[in-house]
């Protein structure tokens, strides 16, 4: 039986798909919107650190699965391995409905100004294809207020003299600071720093319906009990729904654009539940699967016309794969400090996001998500025992005397990273698998130098009596946070899509989420990533309703 | 030992029946392990549990065997660890086998400072010839070190953690059920 022909498909039912699903289905469009996962439910995982999508030990408790996905990772020497969803090397992004928005830490961080605007505010980086944003912030601040009000984040805007301008401030009153964030509050005003609480995308009152988050400590990485969190699973894609405009098909995988004789993309094919091959037809695809899947789809749909794959003329799809660096401090200290109040993050700065001496960007600093007893198993001081006697006191006596001070750098887009599709590989359904190679930029190392320090530098002063620095290596860069594999520009020559996130060379497909960024920001990128959903659906919306059609 | 592994394991329990003086030492590897399907043969059990006191020694709280790490990594290696399950018969047959010819003994009868001094030569990648070499002493070790704390320090639903022993040793009262002073069962 075939199906119906629709207005729009949407591809990824996360941060951009499920925004840009509620766009188009308001604005009157027909629209299927394809979930490769189920819907997320906390019940299946419960409180599971070793199944949770932070600790994924055990398997990602919200997907993909270990059985049916793979990945080729390109190490250093050349050598590749073959690697299953939970190893941390696949660079997994949560497969269900909402995606990462149901399992997040829930940060609702707005760029700033600078970060659209890289290459003018620092110049070029040798070896980086560092680049400015073909969109301001002030195009995109009606979109990132849109997925303030629509999906909902408590914070206190003005406490932050670094934050851009804005129209409106947030519609929930701000989180109370756990016990961490009162000890680092004072520290970070006695070093001149400007501490504010992190805007999150959890409910701090009863908000659209859901009740008052109730500060879990197995909250990042987890779905909500409650369902105080909020994500794009329990506002706007219940919204689209409900218009009767949206159909929902979970457990389908888009393998490839359907590309007609003359060249236009007139759908997809996707195999459905019980991996049967099926067509669905449209007039405009939108391909918000992440920065990772999204240039597999169109790297894996080729014809005469795209031989090299859809948008991919110029060869930019998949490359400059960006991610964030996560640079930071631990402090010990003679008191207590843990008091369980999840999620544990709730005071940051962002006095080092910018203009920093010697640094391009920068990035946010904030006390970090609860350290479960797992996760902090592996969290010692340099040169102390990782097991036996003394590794276990250290878990007793500091699990809760532990502070940590982290955050996302601001990372400089590498041209060499990248994703392919492998010669070989496949997965569960036949479909080429996703090849990652690359590195960071050796400049990243910097700012996490710097940063880092920075840190440190807030621990001591909160009396730590002893403090250590976290700073990543220069490998392969991408995870949760994946972004930059079809950035946006208007040299068709120098990027995949048109500001509006429309793919060069056809006039109808459309990328919605992280593949867009030109840069990641200093910031976790999820209310971006939302706010861009707003910036291309309603642009698509809005041609729709003058008329325009795409063709 | 050739011979044996190429018999169906009809012909060498019948064979075994037959010949049993002749075989006892051969037996002793072969038959504990209940089926093909299982992940840990009896000896082997009786290694791991050495192996995870050490990750976890016990002091005034349970240690890794009491804790029930063992039973967590068995129930992993039959599920999402069955990819693992090579590296661990072929690393702990090497431990018995390197123990005896280092020692004398097998592993769990050594004396407490010789299985960690073991240990820290796996860990280190000194040991590194026969069985152990292109770094696998050091491959295992680290899945040995980051199995147990995973029994050790996960939630007990996976087998290990047992009674909540770890929550209750850094004093964390979750996770309770909400209203009840209890633990979940």
């Amino acid at each position: 039986m075939s199906n119906n022909h629709v207005n729009a498909i949407v591809v990824g039912a996360g941060a951009g798909g499920g925004v840009v699903a509620k766009e188009l289905s308001v604005a009157g469009l027909s629209v299927v919107l394809f979930e490769r996962g189920d819907w997320g439910s906390f019940d299946a995982h419960d409180h599971d650190e070793l199944l949770s999508q932070r600790t994924t030990v055990l398997g990602n408790a919200f997907g993909p699965d270990d059985e049916r996905y793979r990945r080729v990772v390109v190490n250093d020497d050349g050598s590749t391995d073959v690697v299953v969803a939970s190893d941390g090397a696949y660079n997994n992004v949560a497969a269900c409905v909402g995606s990462g928005t149901v399992s997040y830490g829930a940060m609702a961080w707005r760029f700033m100004n600078e970060d659209f605007r890289m290459k003018t505010t620092y110049g070029h980086v040798e070896g980086s294809t560092l680049e400015d944003w073909p969109i301001t912030y002030d195009d995109l601040e009606p979109c990132y207020q849109k997925a303030e009000w629509e999906i909902g984040v408590a914070g206190d805007a003005s406490l932050n003299p670094f934050a851009a301008r804005r129209e409106k401030p947030y519609p929930m009153e701000p989180f109370a600071y756990n016990k961490e964030a009162k000890m680092l509050e004072s520290a970070m005003h006695r070093a001149g720093l400007h501490p504010f609480p992190i805007p999150m995308l959890r409910n701090s009152v009863e908000y659209n319906g859901r009740p008052a988050c109730v500060r879990r400590r197995s909250c990042c990485g987890f779905g909500c009990p409650l369902n105080a969190k909020s994500g794009t699973h329990n506002t706007v894609i219940p919204t689209a729904m409900s218009t009767g405009n949206c159909e929902l098909r979970t457990n389908c995988i888009v393998s490839e654009l359907m590309i007609d004789e003359q060249g236009k993309i007139s759908g997809v094919v996707y195999f459905d539940r019980d991996k049967t091959k099926q067509v669905q037809t449209a007039d405009i695809i939108v391909i918000a699967a992440s920065a990772t899947e999204t240039p597999r789809l169109l790297l894996n749909s080729k014809s005469r016309q795209f031989p090299a794959g859809v948008g991919n003329r110029y060869d930019w799809v998949g490359r400059n794969l960006q991610g964030h660096a996560y640079t930071g401090a631990f402090g010990l200290f003679e008191e207590d400090i843990f008091d369980d109040v999840g999620p544990g993050a709730s005071i940051a700065i962002s006095d080092f996001s910018h203009h920093n001496p010697g640094i391009v960007g920068g990035g946010i600093l904030a006390n970090e998500f609860v350290r479960l007893p797992y996760l902090f198993a592996g969290i010692r001081l340099p040169g102390s025992p990782t097991w036996g006697k003394g590794h276990k006191e250290f878990q007793r006596k500091y699990f809760r005397k532990n502070a940590q001070v982290v955050g996302p750098i601001q990372e400089m887009p590498f041209f060499d990273s990248r994703v392919q599709i492998d010669p070989a590989v496949k997965d569960s359904w036949g479909i080429p698998v996703v090849r990652l190679s690359g590195h960071r930029h050796p400049k990243d190392a910097e700012g996490c130098d710097f940063l880092s320090r920075k840190a440190e530098m807030i621990l001591k002063t909160a009396g730590a009596f002893q403090t250590w620095r976290s700073v990543p290596g220069l490998g392969l860069s991408g995870g949760q946070h994946q972004a930059g594999t079809c950035r946006m520009g208007n040299d068709p020559q120098l990027s995949v899509t048109d500001k509006f996130g429309r793919v060069h060379d056809t006039p109808n497909v459309f990328v919605a989420d992280a593949s867009l960024h030109v840069n990641n920001g200093g910031f976790n990128p999820a209310l971006t990533i939302m706010a861009l959903g707003y910036w291309v659906g309603g642009h698509i919306a809005g041609e729709w309703q003058k008329g325009n059609r795409f063709t | 030992m050739n011979t044996i592994s190429k018999l169906t394991r009809r012909e060498f329990i019948k064979l075994a029946g037959l010949v049993a003086a002749g075989l006892t030492f051969v037996s002793g590897c072969l038959t504990s392990r209940r089926s093909d399907t299982e992940a840990l043969s009896d000896d082997e059990t009786s290694l791991l549990e050495a192996i995870v006191e050490q990750i976890v020694p016990t002091d005034e709280w349970p240690g890794g065997r009491d804790a029930g790490v063992v039973n967590f990594i068995r129930t992993q290696l039959e599920g999402p660890y069955r990819r693992f399950q090579g590296d661990y018969r072929k690393g702990l047959a090497a431990m018995t086998s390197t123990s005896l010819e280092k020692y004398q003994k097998r592993f769990e009868a050594l004396t407490w400072d010789q299985q960690t001094s073991f240990l820290q030569e796996m860990e280190s990648g000194r040991l590194n010839d026969g069985p152990w070499k292109d770094g696998f002493s050091r491959r295992f070790f680290e899945l040995l070190r980051s199995h147990s704390l995973q029994g050790y320090y996960g939630s007990p639903r996976h087998g290990g953690n047992k009674n909540y022993v770890s929550y209750k040793m850094i004093g964390l009262d979750e996770f309770q059920v909400i209203g009840q002073n209890r633990y979940r069962s």
